[in-house]
């Protein structure tokens, strides 16, 4: 895990990619293509890229006209406006009529860092996959990112994907192997990473690698935790999730995301009727933080791989 | 500011600078030592991310120290990378995501007739953020509403984000657009600092509808090598160059 790099230079290249192979795929953004790096695809094929200027509301609902008329649309901006600008006219004319729209929103989370509260968006993972018919997803590197754009393609129907702002830890090696795993990504699915009988540790985003990190350190103290990837936080693995907590009797979540409503929560809603174990969510504790770098935000407002040690510390002497 | 702060946005900073300037220097009545006074003009940075000018401005009025500039974006400090109406004193506005500016700004103006004060309300906008939505739908409510202690200020540097308006959203005709949404139209040079004083006090005395700035500015303005670069939108200026651009700054200052 030494090489770190931007999941949205991960999504530009996928595009290009997919773009040579099928002439369906449009492309559209909102004056962020430079950062969303959309404009990679906008440079190579100009014809199926649309730049809507800084009019959030008006590219959703002209991505949702596109899909009507049979296209693959992949609509970009930052997570914050990607979401909260558009977000009635995603409801209404993308998440409800179930047509086919990709809003790949790069600029997610806390670790947007010195623009501020005002650009970082804590909360699209929890509005976004409270919409029936949507697909959320977080991919946790560079590769697992590729991996996933690939998929939303042959994925028919609205899907919402996070990326970050500052390049991640790669989690997946040469050959997209974890470990000579070959990565098998399938939308919907979960990625043990690790096995371990004591607590399951259940993470999305670049809190996958952090959650890597500390189940290390926890072997370290004799604590054998599972680590497991959570990329699509809806529809979200209900089987894996349940025999994780039951094989190991205590859960934590850890998500770069307010511990309201996102991945958290969507675990506990499936454990509180399926098996309900000993359980902490890591997150953003209800507030809106500040600007700073992103590791300093991190530490702060407790998304370090500590504070899953010591969360996990905690939830195993909860067990029964 | 941005250099010392490892990011930000020079360039719309700089476009905005001389009006800023003016606003806080020779027109728009404030009291630093009472940042929430409820008699004082408010300014409203719709175009949020060009707060280092406003904060330099806000420093040498008096509102906080001026060492305070070199905390920028630090954790901890009272100036985030965006305005914040709670935490720095002389910030009317939490402001940063576009297009909601001249809204919030229509809000303090009705507020104000309501409550028969005298003050006035000024939004800056950017040419870019002309793009969304919501900003016609102020402009549309503002003349319904026959408001004229608002001024909007177009920064109209012919730029956004991803390169030059033409290029990524036309806006022109932008008088014509403005008019025809019942706004009285003064269109300045807005590096140009008697036209720009000529056009806020002219401003100050429309009745019954709302009046618009369009100022022809220039991104990245003062700075020959920043000036028109889309790179310098939302990146600060590298150490090396960085004495380059204070000596151009400067020089240009004596003129
Ligand atoms: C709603 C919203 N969408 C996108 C952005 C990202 N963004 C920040 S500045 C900018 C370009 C702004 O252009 P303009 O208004 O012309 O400002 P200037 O060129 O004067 O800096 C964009 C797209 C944002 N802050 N808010």
């Amino acid at each position: 895990m030494d090489t770190e790099m931007l999941t949205r230079d991960a999504y530009g290249k996928a595009l290009i990619e997919l773009g040579k192979n099928n002439e369906n795929i449009i492309v559209l953004d909102s004056d962020l293509s430079l950062s969303t790096r959309t404009a990679w695809f906008g440079r190579e094929f100009p014809d199926r890229f649309f730049n809507f200027g800084i009019a959030e509301a008006n590219m959703v609902s002209a991505a949702a006209g596109l899909a009507s008329c049979g296209k693959i649309v992949f609509a970009s901006s930052f997570a914050m406006f990607a979401t909260g600008r558009a977000y009635n006219q995603f409801r209404t004319v993308v998440a409800y009529p179930k047509l086919n729209v990709k809003l790949v929103a790069s600029h997610g989370g806390l670790s947007v860092g010195e623009d501020g509260p005002t650009h970082q968006c804590i909360e699209d993972l929890a509005i976004m996959r409270v919409l029936p018919h949507t697909t959320v997803v977080v991919p946790a590197d560079a590769i697992e990112t590729e991996v996933a754009i690939r998929a939303c393609v042959e994925h028919m129907g609205p899907l919402y994907m996070r990326l970050g702002r500052p390049a991640v830890p790669l989690i997946y090696g040469k050959g997209y192997a974890w470990r000579e795993t070959p990565l098998n990504f399938r939308i919907g699915e979960s990625v043990t990473l690790m096995d371990g009988e004591d607590v399951a540790i259940m993470a999305t985003g670049l809190m996958v690698s952090k959650a890597l990190t500390a189940a290390d350190m926890l072997l370290k103290d004799g604590i054998k935790a599972s680590v497991i990837n959570v990329h699509t936080i809806k529809p979200l693995d209900e089987r894996v999730i349940t025999r994780a907590a039951r094989e190991s009797g205590a859960v934590v979540t850890a998500e770069e995301h307010t511990i309201l409503g996102g991945l958290g929560s969507a675990i506990a809603e499936v454990l509180i009727e399926s098996y309900p174990v000993p359980m902490i969510k890591v997150g953003i504790n209800d507030s809106f933080c500040e600007s700073g770098s992103p590791e300093k935000l991190l530490i702060k407002y407790g998304l370090t791989a500590s504070n899953i040690v010591s969360a996990t510390k905690k939830v195993v002497k909860r067990k029964k | 500011m941005t250099t010392k702060a490892g990011s930000g946005h020079p360039g719309g900073s700089l476009s905005a600078a001389d009006i800023i300037a003016a606003l806080y220097f020779h027109h728009m009545r404030y009291d630093p030592k009472n940042s929430k006074w409820e008699d004082r003009d408010r300014f409203v940075l719709s175009k949020g991310h060009a707060c280092p000018s406003l904060y330099a401005a806000l420093a040498k009025a008096g509102f906080f120290p001026e060492e305070t500039l070199w905390t920028l974006r630090k954790l901890g400090s009272i100036l985030d990378g965006h305005p914040d109406m709670t935490k720095t004193p002389g910030i009317d506005a939490s402001t940063g995501n576009l297009g909601i500016g001249l809204s919030f700004g229509l809000g303090i103006a009705l507020a104000g007739r309501l409550d028969r004060k005298k003050y006035r309300v000024y939004v800056m906008l950017g040419d870019g953020e002309l793009n969304e939505g919501q900003v016609w739908e102020a402009a549309m409510a503002a003349s319904h509403f026959k408001i004229d202690n608002l001024t909007a200020i177009v920064d109209n540097n012919g730029m956004q984000l991803d390169g030059f308006t033409r290029d990524i959203m036309s806006l022109e005709p932008l008088a014509e657009k403005w008019s025809a949404f019942g706004w009285h139209v003064l269109e300045i040079d807005g590096h140009n600092m008697k036209e720009i004083l000529d056009a806020l006090d002219a401003a100050d005395k429309i009745k019954s509808k709302p009046p618009v700035i369009i100022a022809h500015t220039i991104k990245g303005k003062g700075v020959s090598f920043m000036e028109n670069q889309v790179y310098y939108h939302g990146k600060p200026v590298s150490e090396e160059s960085l004495e380059r651009a204070l000596t151009e700054l400067s020089a240009e200052n004596l003129r």
